[in-house]
């Protein structure tokens, strides 16, 4: 693996490697006084974030100190359209610079790709944190680290995505990735909040929460963006919360066992009510901490593991 | 000094046995076998290459005035001429925009400055493609660029009364307005044709329906206001069943195919590299499928380049802010015998109808797609026809490159262009 770019496309040894790493990492760190490894000790990883993300950066950013590399944060502000240096220039000068790791975040579905196409002549690594509409395959390997700390293996259980798949990228990412573990993904949405073209997705598709509820391992909520509130994709921010929101009285549909999950920020009241959210089954603060050993996990097989370089 | 070109061995439309084409004064002099060159004569041996009508391109993008670092009318029809063209209508999305008669002269006589194809500049519909309010047509249409041809392409002219209105006031001028069919409403942000590949690479979805409701509305428009109207790049199956429907009632209305639309996918999107980025989008292989069936059955009327030269810059960046858009003049002949020519879809006969004489036709050129005949104006495009080449970007001659044809071995080529007797391009070179 050179780059992580998606999470489509992984097969399921990579991403069973990179779950055990990251407990490995997890367990190696738990109770430590100094949480720091020296594995990365000498390598620089760059984070390039075009979008505002304090959760992801200083997840990466911890990730990245916690082995010891030298992490370096850039801020762009905008798109590369007439604001100055292209994406390209950037992505070059910060290699030459002596980048061995860019994690980009972009409001452009593809620049990830886009990004490794111009460094595809650097050994440079580079980490997809976020493409527009695209991917965000970190994200989907934290839901599944924490959802198997919680659950076991995922082979043939049932993960409910619940929200605006249409503009997500956080439920491409997690289709890709729990349908490569086993798992089925029961997609819960209103037709407007879902692609054209998601009949040829593997997963079900529905447009009743209650139903779907009871037979779920897990749930994920996904955060419903203002701009799709004011964009005419459903009637009202009251109506949505009552046709897909998790109340407490949905939430107690689920099976005992299940587990809610949320990629944050959440808008409580909307897309989960404010006790579901702080309910123990609700695992949105275990899903920050296991980002960062997630992190850490993917920077070790892109930058220290065996065969890094040739892979 | 009038040039006398002699054709050895070529067979007109691909038909019949081999002749001898023999152009003077402008015209073609006589058709026989075994002429004896004239002295003086320019003899070009073509033997077993097909002898076509001169090309006529109802759009391309010369990118004059505004853009001349990507494309220039000099340029532009060094490389139409390269590739069969012998007139060429450049579209009015410039900057400025074409849509005053000093505009569109600026541009015809840059055409004729350059000397190698007629330039025809079409003339905006509206004032600076805005869709608000109707451009001068009746001045453009009396200037000395005679424009006949109106079109906001780039942009939809999606206000129905602004369309109406058009295509009404069109009428009195003989002109024909050519819609960009694009509901605006429907395609805010779009990136990527709606569907399956849009859905998983998480680009903004531009639907079919937003180019088949524009289409029906226009056609019944046009029906109501007795117009002409034409269609530039259809994109989509359900627009074809809409254009036949309106054909059968009588509606006064032609469309065109776009090279890239009969030959590519959606399928290609998969890298996010731009030089696939164009307006309408690339579509499933069923659309493409249903293209090129609508144009053997003349559903469709003519293949049209949309010639669109970008900058590097505008190409090699972030899918979502590229410019949409390709290079087709110098590749058009070569994906027309790929995909229609080779799987038996056309004859070369059909071939001069869909790339010369229907588009002279619909832009009533009088003297461009012509009988190949005696006493008919030599313009005439001259293919081999079992050539086969390697698409490079960078030997076309336009100042841009961004062809998404790259390495891709293609069969036929130009071997030769003539205008009204002179000799415009030969074996890849302008003369």
């Amino acid at each position: 693996m050179k780059h992580l770019l998606a999470a489509e496309g992984l097969d399921r040894d990579t991403v069973t490697d990179l779950l055990d790493t990251a407990d490995e990492l997890k367990h190696t760190l738990l109770g430590r006084e100094v949480r720091k490894l020296p594995t990365l000790r000498g390598r620089t990883v760059i984070t390039v974030f075009y979008e505002n993300s304090t959760r992801t950066r200083v997840s990466f950013e911890l990730a990245g100190k916690w082995m010891s590399a030298d992490v370096i944060n850039v801020s762009a502000g905008g798109s590369s359209v007439g604001k100055g240096e292209s994406l390209r220039d950037t992505a070059l000068t910060l290699t030459a610079a002596g980048a061995d790791c860019v994690i980009i975040r972009h409001p452009a579905s593809g620049a990830a790709h886009r990004l490794a196409h111009w460094l595809a002549d650097t050994p440079a690594a580079v980490v997809n944190a976020g493409d527009g509409m695209h991917e965000h395959p970190t994200q989907a390997l934290l839901d599944a680290a924490t959802m198997r700390e919680k659950l076991g293996s995922l082979d043939g259980r049932r993960i409910g995505i619940v929200g605006d798949v249409l503009h997500s990228r956080v439920a491409r990412s997690n289709v890709h990735l729990l349908t490569c573990l086993g798992a089925e993904v029961a997609i819960v949405a209103p037709p407007t909040l879902l692609p054209s073209g998601i009949g040829t997705w593997p997963v079900t598709v529905s447009h009743e929460i209650d139903a779907e509820l009871p037979s779920l391992d897990a749930v994920m909520m996904l955060r419903v963006q203002a701009e799709r509130m004011h964009g005419g994709f459903f009637p009202s921010a009251r109506e949505y919360a009552i046709g897909y929101g998790l109340s407490e009285a949905r939430a107690a549909l689920l099976p005992e066992h299940a587990v809610i999950l949320h990629p944050g920020p959440m808008l409580r009241g909307m897309e989960i009510a404010s006790r579901v959210a702080d309910a123990p089954n609700a695992l949105v603060t275990d899903q920050v901490a296991n980002g960062v050993h997630v992190r850490m996990a993917v920077l070790y097989h892109l930058l220290a593991s065996e065969g890094a370089e040739s892979a | 000094m009038p040039e006398t070109v002699l054709l050895k061995g070529v067979r007109r439309y691909g038909e019949g046995e081999p002749v001898d084409v023999l152009a003077a004064e402008g015209v073609i002099a006589e058709i026989a076998q075994g002429i004896t060159p004239p002295e003086g004569a320019d003899v070009i041996d073509a033997e077993g290459h097909v002898l076509l009508p001169g090309f006529v391109d109802l759009h391309t993008h010369l990118r004059e005035p505004g853009r001349e670092d990507t494309e220039t009318v000099a340029t532009g029809s060094a490389a139409a001429a390269l590739g069969g063209y012998t007139a060429v209508f450049a579209m009015a999305n410039t900057d400025p925009v074409a849509d005053t008669a000093v505009v569109v002269e600026h541009v015809r006589r840059a055409g004729e400055a350059a000397g190698l194809v007629d330039v025809h500049p079409v003339g905006a519909v509206t004032v600076g493609l805005k869709g608000e309010k109707l451009a001068e047509l009746g001045t453009m249409a009396e200037s000395a660029a005679r424009v006949r041809m109106f079109s906001d392409d780039g942009l939809c002219v999606h206000d129905p009364l602004i369309m109406r209105r058009a295509l009404e006031y069109s009428r009195a001028l003989g002109a024909v307005i050519a819609q960009h069919a694009e509901e605006p409403r429907l395609t805010v942000g779009a990136q990527a044709h709606e569907g399956t590949q849009a859905a998983r690479l998480g680009l903004a979805g531009w639907p079919a329906s937003a180019e088949e409701s524009i289409v029906a509305r226009d056609c019944i428009l046009a029906a109501h206001a007795a117009a002409r109207l034409h269609i530039c790049h259809v994109s989509a199956s359900g627009t074809v069943d809409v254009l036949r429907w309106a054909k059968q009632r009588g509606t006064q209305v032609s469309a065109e195919v776009t090279p890239h639309h009969l030959l590519l996918t959606h399928d290609r999107l998969d890298t996010y590299d731009p030089v696939n980025k164009v307006n309408p989008p690339l579509r499933t292989g069923a659309d493409a499928k249903t293209l090129r069936e609508a144009l053997a059955e003349g559903v469709v009327d003519c293949v049209a380049t949309d010639h669109a030269p970008h900058a590097e810059q505008d190409k090699d960046c972030e899918w979502q802010a590229a410019r949409p858009g390709m290079l087709g003049l110098q590749t058009a002949l070569s994906i027309v015998a790929e995909t229609m020519v080779r799987p038996g879809l056309l004859t070369w006969r059909d071939v001069a109808r869909v790339m010369s004489e229907r588009p002279a036709e619909i832009a009533r050129l009088a003297d461009q797609g012509r009988p190949i005949a005696e006493g008919e104006p030599a313009t005439l495009t001259l293919v081999d026809p079992d050539a086969r080449w390697t698409v490079r970007g960078a030997e076309f001659a336009s100042i841009a490159a961004n062809t998404p044809y790259e390495g891709m071995e293609l069969p036929a080529r130009v071997t030769a262009t003539l205008l009204r007797g002179r000799v415009i391009a030969r074996d890849g070179r302008i003369r």
